[in-house]
């Protein structure tokens, strides 16, 4: 059968995230015990956690996490690092055995600076280079595939039920202010642990359930820009999508959101003058990233989660409050099983975006 | 041997007698002169040999008494030397011309939009219903090569060129007046209106009468420039500087001087009666830096506010072409198949130049995006978009919209003869004949396009949302809608596209 990447994949899934907004810490547990309940929503093909603020006492460097199929991957990949990066540290990532989750690849971890000459001489921004060099490993060194890239921040992700994943990566060991899980459906897979979810590029990574219409639409924009769809997923194309509107055009992601998942016409030309005349231009602007089709994402970055979802609101999701915590998920369930006493519940409109960041970074209570 | 060979007609009038009544309707309908009243004997008589088949008399006949037959005269058979071909040469020996047709090649070349399938939702997402939920069919043309600035509060500055802006993905394509009547060009233009979309004035100037559309105008400055001044570019929408044509790569045009009137001469500002050539290049055109010059005097003329097309015919280097044009500060490339119609063309240039719209569309549109330069460009595919499922597959190709032009004219009543260089057009669309040109009522022509249109988009909003897509932006481009039957792997992989059954 095919690798992971040679086809297109859709599937059907569970999200949820949690933030907690004055910046507090908490383990991967609490993601565990909320995906949980939803444990029908996927088929034991894939789950995968994000973690922001996890590494404070390297938050200054890029945290790679690499799945290697074997040796010569490892020895290929880590003689590029070397050319580019400086190394501060790097280790295999500590698992456990775990019943529900087998085959697994190798998989390190390491702390990156970009080398200065190098990245002077490239004449690119720092993030366009560290997103540059994901890239070629991911698409030119074969058996070697990146999956976390941001600072301060790390995926951990593989094939099996997503609690069983979250074990197996010890998540109660690590403490962040924000954590998004994923449990998957996929309608066909090999078993990649590349192929499962979150998909991350530098601090971004997205959780996304869905099957969108526009993909090809979407994917073939987007490679225009220097992207390399590899992995064939939405949820792939997605986090281009999104880290080309905010981090390469300076959008910010309310106005991202009204690309992504614009208005009708027929509800823009009802808002306020102000509002029109800037979704309309940017429908105008970016009309082939328009996202149609079922999808409900969370996004998380540096400092904040957004949840977003379709404009015919085709798939759930459920926002919820409490004190300093904000919850995003497939199902009310899952949020109830964590935190059954909630201050505010409710499911924002198709097309809305739904935006909770640290107060420290301007977020709202 | 004699100096004009006979050849026998390729139809037959046949006339039911018991049916007929004498009427006399059919001999006046038909300006080819087919039809006769035959005093002696009291009935009506049919010149077998001057019939086009346009079918004016069989749908007008009160009593349904008349049909055309193909006519079972045969040559000796020959798969090789067919009847047409035998007849060819017969009157190319007759004339020592060169063999002029009309409308679109008729050849049984493969047609490619034939050979494609559309997707449609099922189980892992929905399918959606556009009787409830809303379908989005707008789009605008142009470039969309915006630099992302802010105005001092922060908001976002409108940064895009000037385009133009379509209700649904289907654009009226050039016809000239003069090739056709104007009362065609009146059902053009009130539908265009109407539909909110563009009619296009091809390359015989625009009639004062309507200037009132122009904002559903698209003016065509070619190589013969008629018509061409500051008001008539300033009476548009967008201005099409065209440079080739599906029907005929490599020529200019021609309209016979029989078809310029008084008024046809006013517009296009040549004397009456002269047969209007434009030449095969744009004498100041012989490479592309030349076509950047005329792209920036025309913005220059209007002041940088209407979009520049550029319309090229789809020959073997399209993808190449289509890259210079994008360079060249043009704001749309239209790209014309050769199965495109004309009002005139020699015949073995329509048969044989040229390539098929949905191999150099998909073409264009990959070359575009391999260079990062799809933005810069809008595309419009034409010659032939046959129905609404051809337009949804072009655009799933690459087309930002379509240009229909032989099915607007058989939304008039066209019936295909392939006739119109003779100036007799019955159904009163490639003729100047005013007598002709009255049995097309703007009313009724205008409404029969707006019909032909909106049924067009409610089927392109049906497919749309069995593929779970709801706006036509979605579809742009999007080829794994698409699935190939009947093709090779080389067809595949020009097109861009899956054989049908491969997963996605």
């Amino acid at each position: 059968m095919l690798k992971e990447g040679a086809f297109r994949n859709p599937s059907g899934c569970a999200i949820v995230g949690v933030i907690d907004r004055s910046g507090r810490k908490m383990t991967g547990e609490g993601m565990i015990e909320a995906i949980t309940v939803m444990h029908d929503r996927s088929n034991g093909l894939g789950g995968g956690f994000a973690g922001y603020g996890i590494y404070p006492h390297y938050k200054d460097f890029y945290a790679f996490h690499l799945f290697y199929d074997g040796k010569e991957a490892r020895q290929e990949t880590e003689a590029f690092l070397n050319r580019y990066f400086e190394t501060v540290y790097s280790s295999q990532i500590q698992t456990r055995k775990v019943a529900g989750v087998v085959d697994e690849p190798l998989i390190f971890r390491y702390f990156l600076a970009p080398l200065p000459q190098k990245l002077s001489r490239s004449h690119l921004d720092e993030r366009e280079y560290v997103a540059r060099c994901v890239n070629r490993i991911n698409a030119q060194i074969n058996g070697a595939y990146v999956f976390s890239s941001g600072k301060d921040m790390g995926i951990f992700k593989g094939v099996g039920y997503p609690e069983d994943v979250g074990r197996f990566y010890r998540l109660e060991e690590y403490e962040g202010y924000a954590w998004t899980c994923h449990g998957r459906y996929p309608t066909n897979t090999p078993g990649w642990w590349g192929g499962s979810h979150p998909f991350g590029l530098l601090d971004f990574s997205v959780v996304h359930n869905g099957e969108i219409s526009s993909y090809d639409a979407n994917r073939r924009y987007i490679e225009m820009f220097g992207y390399k769809c590899t992995l064939h997923t939405d949820t792939e194309v997605i986090t281009y999508i999104i880290d080309y509107l905010v981090r390469r055009q300076g959008l910010t992601l309310t106005e991202a959101a009204h690309v992504i998942a614009a208005s009708f016409w027929s509800t823009i030309e009802g808002k306020d003058a102000d509002a029109r005349e800037q979704e309309m231009l940017l429908r105008r602007m970016f009309p082939s990233l328009l996202i149609t089709g079922p999808f409900s994402v969370i996004l998380g970055y540096t400092g904040g989660l957004m949840a977003l979802g379709d404009r015919l609101k085709l798939r759930s999701t459920v926002c919820a409050e409490k004190g300093d915590l904000a919850f995003i998920s497939s199902e009310e369930s899952a949020i109830r099983r964590v935190q059954p006493d909630l201050d505010r519940v409710y499911s924002p409109a198709g097309g809305e975006p739904v935006i909770y960041e640290l107060y420290q970074k301007g977020g709202n209570a | 041997m004699m100096d004009r060979m006979y050849i026998s007609p390729a139809y037959e009038v046949v006339r039911d007698a018991a049916r007929c009544t004498t009427c006399r309707l059919c001999e006046q309908q038909c300006a080819n002169g087919v039809h006769a009243f035959d005093v002696r004997t009291g009935r009506m008589t049919a010149d077998n040999g001057r019939c086009v088949n346009c079918h004016r008399c069989v749908c007008m006949c009160p009593t349904h008494a008349l049909k055309i037959v193909r006519s079972d005269d045969v040559y000796p058979e020959n798969a090789n030397w067919d009847a047409q071909t035998v007849n060819e040469v017969y009157r190319q020996a007759d004339s020592g011309g060169v063999l002029l047709s009309s409308m679109g090649n008729p050849k049984p070349q493969p047609i490619f939009w034939d050979r494609l399938l559309i997707n449609a939702s099922q189980v892992t997402n929905p399918s959606i219903d556009p009787l409830r939920e809303p379908m989005e069919t707008r789009l605008f043309l142009g470039k969309r090569t915006a630099k992302i600035e802010r105005d001092k509060n922060g908001k976002l500055k409108n940064t895009l060129a000037p385009g133009l802006t379509l209700e649904v993905p289907i654009l009226f394509s050039a016809m000239s007046y003069g090739s056709i009547s104007y009362n065609a060009h009146a059902c053009l233009a009130r539908a265009a209106e109407e539909l909110g979309t563009y009619y296009n004035t091809g390359e015989g100037g625009l009639h004062r009468d309507f200037y009132r559309y122009s904002r559903n105008t698209i003016v065509q400055v070619a190589s013969g420039r008629f018509g061409v001044f500051k008001d008539y570019l300033g009476k548009a929408a967008a201005i099409e500087i065209k440079m080739g044509q599906g029907a005929k790569p490599g020529i200019g045009g021609h309209l016979p001087g029989m078809k310029l009137t008084a008024d046809v001469s006013e517009t296009r500002m040549i004397p009456q009666g002269t047969d209007a050539i434009s030449p095969a290049p744009h004498h100041d055109i012989y490479s592309i830096e030349d076509l950047r010059q005329l792209v920036c005097s025309l913005k220059e003329a209007t002041e940088y506010r209407k979009p520049v097309i550029v319309k090229v015919a789809a020959v073997h280097n399209a993808a190449a072409i289509a890259s210079g044009i994008a360079r060249s500060g043009a704001d749309i490339i239209a790209i014309d198949g050769y199965r495109g119609g004309t009002g005139a063309a020699p015949t073995r240039i329509r048969d044989n130049v040229g390539i098929p719209i949905e191999l150099a569309l998909a073409q264009v549109d990959q070359r575009l995006r391999d260079e990062g330069i799809r933005d810069e460009v809008s595309l419009i595919a034409g010659g032939s978009i046959r129905s609404s499922a051809d337009v949804v597959k072009a655009i799933a190709l690459g087309a930002d919209a379509c240009y229909i032009g032989t099915a607007a004219l058989l939304a008039l009543g066209c019936h295909l003869c392939r006739s119109c260089h003779t100036g007799l057009c019955n159904w009163g669309i490639a003729t100047q004949r005013p007598e002709l040109v009255a049995r097309l009522d703007p009313d009724v022509g205008s409404r029969r396009l707006v019909n032909l249109v909106t049924a067009w988009k409610r089927e392109i909003q049906e497919m749309m949302g069995g593929m779970g897509i709801n706006s036509i932006e979605a579809l742009r481009g999007n080829r794994l809608m698409l699935r190939g039957v009947g093709l090779t792997d080389r067809e595949l992989d020009i097109l861009g596209v899956r054989y049908a059954g491969e997963n996605m």
